[in-house]
């Protein structure tokens, strides 16, 4: 078998063997903590009779192993069952707000890794002068921002003292594509904020890097201009470490989403992430928890798949 | 010693403010916690420097307070996932074999669930109270720690040394404690910053989802929350807390970088 298709398998089978753990862990980690999940939800003054009630409605008088595969095959089969408080079917929930969290994802990225890929160039160029100290402080200060402080900050200001764009990211069905970009502007900017600092600082270092290759330095004394360097000779060698930066990024996006739907009160999976964790609504938090990390570790194995295929010694097999 | 940088200096000052501040809070604070002393929303003036906040309570001595309660559980869950993490990640380096093996895959199922998600899913099921957070803030932190200790660890156990303490016949506890902890404890103390800052992020953004500190404690996070609806009608409350988040990270954050390079430079390694 060809070493990449090999290796690539490999790092397929080893994701979704962790995403069984994932699930083993979300699902048991619950089951060991100390104390009785349904007592926590109803409170200390709950009746034996509604404890009772509970226990049977959620199952819990039945043997964990069981139960423990029957949620990770409904799961698989998109049965995610219902929510404890309102008896709603999860899946249909989550399917609705699934959709504009990607929405919200989806523009979040497509503006911020071009930039950051571009910003990152130029503080490589001009390593050490001016517009790196610029571009590198400026990164530094929104890195020690929390989401909902950056959140707060552009709501303030954009919205509220320039009136340039609605404080409220409200989206409905039946809304037309331009309306909804104007109503996710504001999350955009934050997520952007965000995740554009450590994705520029991390290209930045990976071309730095580059740049004390051999090679660089017989291109320099050809007499390619700076630019050229970077752009032909730096940038291609760079590309595994910065795509890796960029899905660590994108990953980092989707949990950030979380804090900044609730921030702009959008109808996503963050915001119904958080209200039945309010609730206490175990079903959902562990259906909207094995999501986001199933998200989460695809992305990664994206990353490691990507790196794998952009290493040109791997390409050929001696 | 050497002079200490400007950048350096003013973090180191300004983290001691907040400390200084965190510390005396009962003794600074104008005014009691929860004591109403005015209108709701009522703007900056001399008896009340910030304002007062969603129901008419001094929003300065609820930040005093604030920065006690951010303080004090950033500092304890730091603590605990130091202690926890640099422990077993020791012991994984010295023990080797499958003690390390099953540590290592551990730690890494853990850390292949997002942080904030994870802590959701457990703080459904448990009670939410500030204990509570700081064991789940510094047990899920310390899986950074183990990976950090656990590398330098693995460099410390193959020199001489550590071969000829082993050879003696000292114990497990007395290696890990007396050969190689003094060692590594460089990189560890650099890391300590970082990870109070994202402690201190983490409760706030925790608290901010009303899933942190609950009331009538609040900490910077909460406050946030408590005035988060003003902003709207142009009432700018909630950001003086947010912006003692924020300066808080990024003062630790200097201090951090001016440690960072310092130890590196102490080992001849590494560079910029």
């Amino acid at each position: 078998m060809h070493p990449v298709v090999k290796l690539v398998t490999q790092r397929l089978a080893l994701g979704l063997l962790l995403m069984l753990a994932v699930s083993a862990l979300i699902f048991f980690g619950v089951e060991a903590l100390p104390g009785d999940t349904a007592q926590a939800m109803l409170g200390q003054s709950a009746t034996p009779e509604a404890l009772a009630n509970l226990r049977e409605k959620m199952g819990l008088n039945e043997p964990v192993l069981w139960r423990y595969g029957h949620w990770l095959y409904g799961f698989l089969t998109g049965d995610m069952g219902v929510a404890l408080t309102n008896g709603e079917d999860i899946a249909k929930s989550v399917g609705a707000r699934l959709g504009n969290t990607l929405f919200l994802a989806f523009w979040a990225a497509l503006i911020s890794v071009p930039l950051a890929i571009l910003l990152g160039l130029l503080a490589a160029r001009y390593n050490g002068r001016w517009p790196d100290r610029l571009i590198s402080g400026v990164t530094l200060a929104t890195i020690s921002l929390p989401e909902f402080v950056a959140g707060y900050l552009v709501l303030y200001f954009l919205a509220v003292k320039l009136q340039l764009l609605p404080a409220m990211s409200m989206v409905f069905p039946g809304m037309g594509v331009f309306e909804r970009l104007q109503a996710i502007m504001l999350p955009v900017i934050v997520l952007v904020m965000v995740v554009l600092a450590h994705m520029m600082r991390m290209t930045r270092a990976a071309i730095l890097n580059v740049m004390q290759s051999d090679y660089i330095e017989t291109a320099k004394l050809k007499g390619l201009s700076p630019l050229t360097v970077i752009w032909r000779h730096a940038f291609p060698n760079a590309i595994a470490p910065v795509v890796n930066v960029v899905m660590l990024n994108l990953a980092y996006l989707v949990v950030g989403v979380v804090v900044v739907e609730v921030v702009f009160v959008y109808p996503g999976m963050g915001q119904y992430l958080v209200d039945h964790v309010t609730k206490r609504d175990l079903p959902v938090v562990q259906a909207c928890g094995m999501i986001f990390a199933a998200v989460y570790i695809g992305l990664n194995i994206l990353a490691d798949v990507v790196s794998i295929l952009a290493n040109p010694r791997l390409r050929h097999p001696k | 010693m050497r002079r200490i940088p400007l950048s350096a200096l003013l973090g180191l000052i300004l983290t001691g403010g907040f400390f200084f501040v965190a510390i005396f809070a009962q003794l600074i604070a104008p005014y009691k916690m929860d004591e109403l002393v005015g209108g709701v929303w009522d703007p900056i003036s001399t008896t009340h420097w910030l304002g007062t906040d969603s129901i008419g309570r001094d929003l300065l001595t609820r930040m005093i307070y604030g920065a006690q309660v951010t303080i004090f559980v950033a500092t304890c869950s730091t603590i605990l996932s130091f202690v926890t993490g640099s422990v077993l990640g020791f012991l994984a380096a010295t023990a080797g074999g499958w003690v390390d093996q099953a540590l290592s895959r551990f730690i890494d199922l853990i850390m292949a669930i997002p942080t904030l998600i994870f802590s959701l899913v457990i703080l459904t099921a448990v009670d939410v109270t500030t204990l509570n957070l700081i064991l789940v803030m510094g047990f899920l932190d310390s899986t950074r720690v183990f990976r950090l200790s656990r590398a330098v660890a693995v460099d410390i156990t193959v020199m001489d040394y550590v071969e000829a303490a082993r050879l003696r016949g000292e114990k497990q506890g007395w290696i890990i404690f007396s050969e190689i902890l003094p060692n590594a404890l460089s990189p560890l103390v650099a890391e300590l910053g970082l990870r109070f800052i994202f402690a201190v992020l983490f409760i706030s953004t925790l608290s901010f989802l009303g899933l942190g500190v609950q009331p009538p404690l609040a900490d910077w996070g909460g406050l946030v929350k408590e005035n988060s609806a003003g902003l709207v009608y142009g009432i700018p409350a909630a950001l003086a807390p947010a912006i003692a988040i924020a300066a808080l990270a990024i003062s630790v954050n200097l201090v951090a970088d001016w440690v960072l390079s310092r130890t590196t430079s102490l080992k001849g390694g590494r560079g910029a």
